[in-house]
């Protein structure tokens, strides 16, 4: 019955730029080809490189970006912020409250307003999933998803590729442990996207409650037995709980979540030597891993990169700001 | 006043008629069926060769946001679009502001429908005040001022043991009770059905059991109590089993299906697509499959709407903001008829779960046939034309449909009701 779409009432489509990036928009990393990824790291590692020369850049000179942070993260958003100053970006940083969209206004009025000023860049962080992606459909600037609800945080998972590949020499073949809350993790959903598509073998750990129906079709193995793969992996990669938003519905308590799915220091000798252990951050120390594990810098044991990930993430985000800030 | 309908198919499930035959009106009633009539005999003549003459179909499901909303839509539009989508009787739900939760509201709404309508208009009451599901509406006003059942729609009653009282009370006017079956406490704030699509786009998901426990508990309580019960908008396999399985113990249990829970998965949302953003959410392909193959084994007794004009700022925002449901009226017979391009239903099949079927749950006697004494509530439509869904020239005053664009069959080509002509196309 539906004989074919009616192509002349289709609705407007994104205008396609760029040769090496046909996306307007830096929205996930479930988008992105395998060379896309590739290309965006090799940039960082140039970027790193120059960083370590105290060389700054001037990719954005001119350009316009604005950092919308409808929920607060100083992390991403002080990493972005350098990012953008090392390119010599002119920054506008907006931090909406969340009451000034119930007074009627949308988020399509907001951000039509802010396409008065013209932005080239708009880097977004909120707390609805979508949010970017509907972002992106109401301006003509590129949009950088910063992270959207439970959605995607394309950088981080970039920052995330990036860090295992200077540390292992490789992606592909790596085995992956992304532990503990994948239902709620933008971090969760952009990692299993990027390591997939870059050949590594990811597993998906975690409660129950918090194993959403259909990953094992994103290509991972799903699993709730953390102990059993820790022998076999190459990365560790803990989630942070969300000790606020987790209700007592998902796991009985902080302290059956950390027995079960913690990197306490009873497991130490199950994990291999050399095995890096991450964490996007802010860490729940004591929850999500020991204390002692997470500061550890001891070459014999495991290899913690947190603060490397930190590190990283200026290279990546220059990487990200000059590819998307530069399409013609 | 004699209205003339000539040289058209007539299928008229009811009485089991499928042939070409003239039908005559007289004072909004049919008052001659068969064979040739002689034009002489009418003021008005139609001619209809080449098309379908039906009963015109009952929506059990619409919303017509009057009062309250009417910003997205009046009883004007929505009877308008009613006609033009070929419904000649609309049963509107209660969430209106104010509820229509007493007899004020609903001879408002009668008088409206009376001033105003294109179509019939048949209110709902609700069955908890403020459709707060607290406790218990005017049923009794309401059903002497002219409802034709009660259900809380847009939201379920909670509470079991209100909705055992409504049942009990609803059976004591012989109003029938609809239920939007929906366990809140699992659906949460979703309208979204869990699974891979929700998953990756992080969107907390609702389960097929949600409508399913819903079901169960109301079919329980209608063996309890002996009413009437009418499952609205269902789209689940489960739920399907259970209204069949209680249906073969002789329960007074019936169901619907909206077209766009036949017509389209939940694979609908991606990219947050707002319009596809309903309650009950789209589901699964293999709860489609079911839905079809329930109206392939006769298990489904009517198609309704459950059409819910939107305005478009209260979906173009972030999905979880959005308003949930579709605009449907202008779309279900082109969707429907897929289920006979597909070889699910005959098209005297289908016309019985738009008309017959419908005016069966609502213990309507003189409509949904096209006996002579019925009502002349008729539509005339082509099986064949093609058409291209475009929401712009939707009559609804609101115009979100996820079908923007596409190209269906089954054009409505005239919409009668009382013997006058309501619709042309
Ligand atoms: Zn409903």
């Amino acid at each position: 019955m539906i004989l074919k779409k009616d192509k002349s009432l289709k609705q407007k489509t994104p205008p396609q730029r760029g040769f090496f990036l046909p996306q307007k928009d830096l929205l996930g990393l479930k988008t992105l080809t395998r060379e896309q990824i590739l290309h965006i790291l090799d940039r960082a590692k140039v970027f790193k490189e120059s960083l370590k020369t105290g060389k700054k850049g001037d990719d954005l000179k001119g350009k316009r970006v604005i950092n919308l942070f409808f929920e607060p993260s100083t992390r991403t958003r002080t990493s972005f912020e350098i990012a953008e100053k090392n390119l010599s970006a002119e920054i506008l940083n907006i931090a909406p409250s969340a009451s000034s969209l119930t007074k009627g206004e949308s988020l399509k009025d907001m951000i039509e307003n802010l396409g008065a000023m013209h932005p080239d860049l708009l880097v977004v962080r909120h707390a609805a999933s979508g949010a970017s992606p509907l972002i992106a459909s109401y301006t003509q600037a590129s949009v950088i998803n910063g992270g959207d609800g439970s959605h995607e945080h394309p950088t981080q998972g970039l920052v995330d590729l990036f860090t295992v590949q200077e540390n292992l020499g490789r992606i592909a073949g790596v085995n992956l442990l992304i532990v503990g809350d994948i239902a709620y993790s933008r971090v969760a959903r952009s990692n299993i996207y990027g390591f997939t598509k870059m050949g590594a073998k990811v597993t998906v750990i975690g409660p129950a409650t918090l194993l959403p129906p259909g990953l094992e079709k994103l290509g991972v193995k799903v699993s709730t037995q953390f102990h059993k793969h820790i022998p076999g992996a190459d990365v560790i990669m803990l989630l942070r709980i969300q000790k606020e938003r987790q209700q007592t519905l998902n796991f009985p308590s902080l302290a059956e979540y950390t027995r079960f799915f913690g990197l306490t220091r009873d497991l130490l000798p199950l994990i291999k030597k050399g095995t890096l252990i991450m964490h996007p951050g802010p860490i729940n120390r004591g929850v999500e891993i020991d204390p002692e594990i997470a500061d550890s810098k001891s070459a014999d044991g495991p290899q913690t990169v947190i603060l490397e990930q930190v590190a990283n993430g200026v290279a990546v985000r220059m990487a990200v700001l000059s590819l998307w800030g530069n399409k013609k | 006043m004699k209205l003339l309908i000539q040289n058209g198919r007539l299928i008229d499930p009811a009485t089991k008629k499928d042939g070409v035959t003239d039908l005559l009106i007289s004072n909004g009633k049919i008052q001659k069926i068969g064979g040739k009539i002689r034009a002489q005999e009418a003021e008005q003549v139609i001619n209809a060769k080449g098309f379908v003459v039906s009963p015109g179909f009952i929506d059990l499901h619409t919303h017509l946001r009057e009062p309250g909303h009417e910003y997205k839509e009046t009883i004007r539009t929505g009877t308008e679009a009613a006609a033009a989508g070929g419904f000649t009787t609309v049963v509107c739900m209660a969430n209106t502001e104010p509820v229509n939760d007493n007899d004020v509201i609903t001879e408002y709404i009668l008088k409206k429908a009376k001033e105003e309508g294109r179509v019939n208009v048949l209110p709902v009451g609700a069955i908890s005040r403020g459709l707060k599901g607290e406790s218990l509406a005017d049923i009794g006003q309401m059903a002497v001022a002219g409802i034709v059942g009660v259900s809380d729609d847009g939201s379920a009653v909670m509470n079991s043991a209100l909705m055992r009282k409504g049942m009990q009370y609803a059976r004591g006017f012989g109003l029938l009770v609809i239920s939007h079956a929906e366990d809140e406490s699992l659906s949460g704030t979703s309208s979204i059905n869990e699974g891979l699509v929700a998953t990756e786009l992080g969107l907390p998901g609702s389960p097929d059991a949600a409508e399913e426990i819903m079901v169960a508990r109301d079919i329980a309580l209608a063996e309890l109590t002996g009413a009437r019960l009418h499952i609205t908008h269902m789209t689940t396999r489960g739920s399907l089993e259970l209204v069949t399985a209680a249906r073969k113990r002789g329960v007074a249990v019936t169901c619907d299906v909206a077209p766009h829970h036949f017509s389209l998965t939940d694979e609908a949302v991606r990219g947050y697509n707002t319009l596809a953003k309903m309650r009950p959410p789209l589901r699964s392909e293999q709860n489609v499959k079911a839905l079809k193959e329930g109206f392939q084994k006769n298990l489904i007794q009517a198609i309704a709407t459950d059409h819910a004009p939107h305005a478009s700022f209260e979906k173009e925002v972030e999905f979880h903001l959005a308003t949930n449901g579709l605009v449907g009226l202008e779309t279900a017979f082109s969707l429907s008829l897929k289920l006979v391009e597909e070889k699910l239903v005959s098209l005297p099949e289908l016309i019985h779960l738009l008309s017959t079927g419908p005016a069966g749950i609502l213990g309507l006697q003189k409509k949904g046939t096209l006996k002579v004494g019925a009502d002349a509530d008729i539509v005339i439509f082509d099986p064949k034309a093609s058409v291209t869904v475009d929401v712009n020239r939707f009559h609804s005053r609101s115009k979100n449909s996820p079908f923007h664009g596409w190209r269906l069959r089954g054009k409505i080509q005239k919409t009668i009701v009382a013997g006058k002509v309501v619709y042309e196309a």
